[in-house]
């Protein structure tokens, strides 16, 4: 494994106050008029740390930044600030060349393997695709590592897979077709966007086992999902999402049995459970969450807080950790505390 | 017996295929759902839950032959198609569908779209229609202000709220949601849910609601039919089917899916459904079951009662059946 003389104790990857904004285009008559330009601010100051070995569940509805978060972790898109460091390096900092070269380390995949698989090429020529753009080792050799990921994705035996084409698989073995491409390189960090959203609920473990049989293998995975119960069950650190920020983080266990921000706790209060007998009473917000192009003052949960006093539409709270919590469980919320 | 609002008997459906080949897509199929009733029919995709609600609509496309009786009130509606299935369609028995973005025109006024369905089956027009599609916007907790605004100014929650509006539209008696709220986030889920309990509620509306999502179904519906390769393996209440499950995919099922406050290992249910354009042999589960046993090769266990309006289509259930 390449340290590139990095502490070795210290997070593979550290994120720091990540801002990503989408200019939003003016009509001509507008930039005439100078109006001023607008942004949509999909990520505004996010930070927080992956280790080797340890999954991370990104979590929240949908507009509140957890996908644009991830895609700025690859520089899939460019962040307007921040830094993200990987091993120790900037990656925010780097140029086309340099950061090609680190890309073999991190990889993605994605919601729908319907779609994240070219329909053309057989598994063989899909997972062996990033080896041959990266121009690692002969065709042998890129076979043996085929195999292997195959393997390791739990597509066995593998020759059985190599000449099929995606048409001829379940939904499940598509995206370990997927995940199998994305670990052929070897990467050190997994970001996986909804993985298991698209499938079945009878082959959604699996996948979810196979995530967690990777991270005992010292990988570092980052899970984007919008499902409480899945990041509760196999997350180690779960950051709840709103509007662009990270409102709550902490070990998976606290957050969900000890959750301290109002927004965790309603979400927490509508997921379905399975047993008939376990109500919950729901605490449903009223409305949906606001456009990310004029964010509210002060905290930007407030307007729909249902505990929300005077102070929280003029202070923006910071993450910290409250009275009466575990290690490593920060709240933004000035009400975290009581 | 006291006759249900709907009560489905038998249903089979097959698709045509090419070269001959038939589709047994819905393999003989009986439930039954009353005023106020909130029924579940869960499976994964390709069960046949869609295609069943479908049949019930009249809404199969022509590739499509249907067997069975479907009785509204006691009246057979597939009797003679299109014929006796037209007038009930959105009178008596309206849907919901899952994309709510493609419910609606883009073009016209929700308001116009909600008046429609109205004057289409005579139910009103002019100035009590469209009184009366303002009192169905707010009824569904959208302001009737908003009539006149297009689908596109809408958000996803207030789309499925407008289409949940327009299915109200002619006054039906029995509800069909087809997963209303898989593409939507879990606080607007929560939100629709809410509405289509308190409709069932307040309006003694019967609802099937159609879903993969056994906790939305836990929480939302009273009782629950369990479908695998076509036909119910299981149905009776909710409590009985969580805390007493009696076929193996119920079981299995349940115990696949994460929930917040278990700490339970996750299962995935090893292989995959039976292809249903060949015929099965013995029971359809029993390549995944991890209870099946020498008679499961051989026989098709069929629905058989084990406890109170408990049924379950599983040869070892038959074993410890009451």
């Amino acid at each position: 494994m390449n340290t590139n003389g990095h502490d070795a104790a210290s997070p593979l990857l550290e994120v720091e106050g990540l801002v990503v904004r989408y200019p939003i285009h003016r009509a001509i008559v507008e930039t005439v008029v100078r109006r001023p330009k607008q942004h949509v601010h999909a990520v505004s100051g996010v930070s927080f740390d992956v280790s080797r070995g340890e999954m991370v569940a990104l979590v929240g509805e949908s507009g509140c930044g957890k996908t644009t978060t991830a895609q700025a972790l690859l520089q899939l898109v460019r962040p307007d600030a921040g830094t993200v460091r990987f091993d120790g390096i900037d990656v925010t900092a780097l140029g086309p060349r340099e950061l090609r070269r680190l890309r073999r380390r991190m990889q993605i995949i994605y919601q729908d393997p319907y779609e994240s698989l070219d329909p053309r090429f057989r598994v063989e020529a899909t997972v062996a695709e990033a080896l041959v753009v990266h121009r690692e080792g002969t065709r042998e050799e890129r076979r043996r590592r085929v195999v292997e990921a195959l393997e390791l994705a739990g597509l066995s035996p593998p020759e059985l897979y190599l000449d099929r084409y995606p048409h001829e698989l379940s939904g499940g073995q598509r995206q370990r077709v997927a995940i199998a491409a994305s670990l052929a390189l070897g990467p050190d960090l997994l970001v996986a966007d909804e993985p298991v959203s698209m499938l079945d609920v009878s082959v959604r473990a699996g996948i979810l086992a196979l995530l967690d049989e990777l991270r005992d293998r010292g990988l570092a995975v980052l899970m984007i999902t919008h499902d409480l119960s899945t990041a509760a069950r196999f997350a180690d650190r779960i950051c709840v999402m709103y509007l662009g920020r990270i409102v709550e983080e902490g070990p998976a266990a606290q957050v969900i049995e000890n959750a301290r921000h109002p927004y965790t706790k309603a979400l927490l209060s509508v997921v379905p459970r399975r047993d008939p007998r376990r109500r919950v009473e729901p605490q449903i917000l009223r409305g949906e969450t606001p456009n990310p192009i004029s964010v509210p003052s002060g905290c930007r949960f407030h307007p729909r807080c249902p505990v929300a006093v005077d102070e929280c539409s003029t202070v923006d709270p910071e993450l910290r950790p409250p009275a009466g919590v575990g290690a490593g469980h920060r709240a933004a919320c000035l009400l975290a505390g009581d | 017996m006291s006759r249900k609002l709907l009560e489905v008997e038998d249903l089979h459906v097959w698709f045509d295929l090419p070269h001959h080949r038939e589709l047994h897509a819905v393999q003989g199929v009986s439930f039954g759902v009353g005023d106020g009733e909130r029924l579940g029919l869960v499976g994964e995709s390709g069960c046949g839950k869609t295609t069943t609600i479908l049949a019930l609509m009249g809404l199969l496309p022509p590739t499509a032959t249907v067997a069975g009786r479907v009785l509204l009130d006691g009246e057979d509606v597939l009797a003679r198609g299109e014929r006796t299935v037209a007038p009930h369609r959105w009178k008596s028995v309206a849907m919901v569908f899952q994309g709510a973005m493609n419910a609606f025109n883009p073009v016209r006024r929700i308001g116009d779209q909600l008046v429609e369905p109205m004057e289409l089956h005579g139910v009103a027009e002019g100035a009590t229609a469209e009184a009366r599609a303002a009192e169905l916007l707010e009824r569904v907790g959208i302001s009737s202000t908003r009539l006149h605004n297009y689908p596109h100014e809408f958000s996803g929650g207030m789309r499925q709220r407008a289409a949940i509006a327009m299915a109200l539209a002619c006054g039906p008696r029995l509800l069909l949601a087809d997963e209303p709220t898989t593409a939507l986030d879990v606080m607007v889920q929560a939100q629709i849910l809410e509405l289509l309990v308190s409709l069932a509620d307040d309006l003694g509306l019967a609802l099937i609601l159609v879903t993969h999502d056994l906790p939305v179904v836990a929480q939302t519906c009273t009782a629950a039919a369990v479908m695998y390769a076509g036909e119910i393996v299981e149905t009776g209440p909710m409590d009985a089917l969580y805390h007493d499950p009696r076929h193996p995919y119920t079981r299995l099922l349940f115990a696949a899916t994460p929930d917040l406050e278990s700490r339970d290992a996750v299962i995935s249910i090893p292989g995959t459904p039976p292809r249903l354009d060949r015929q099965v042999i013995g029971c359809p589960f029993r390549p995944r079951c991890d209870v099946a046993f020498d008679r499961c090769t051989a026989e098709r266990p069929a629905l058989g009662r084990v406890g109170d309006r408990h049924d379950a289509a599983c040869h070892a259930a038959e074993q410890v059946a009451v």
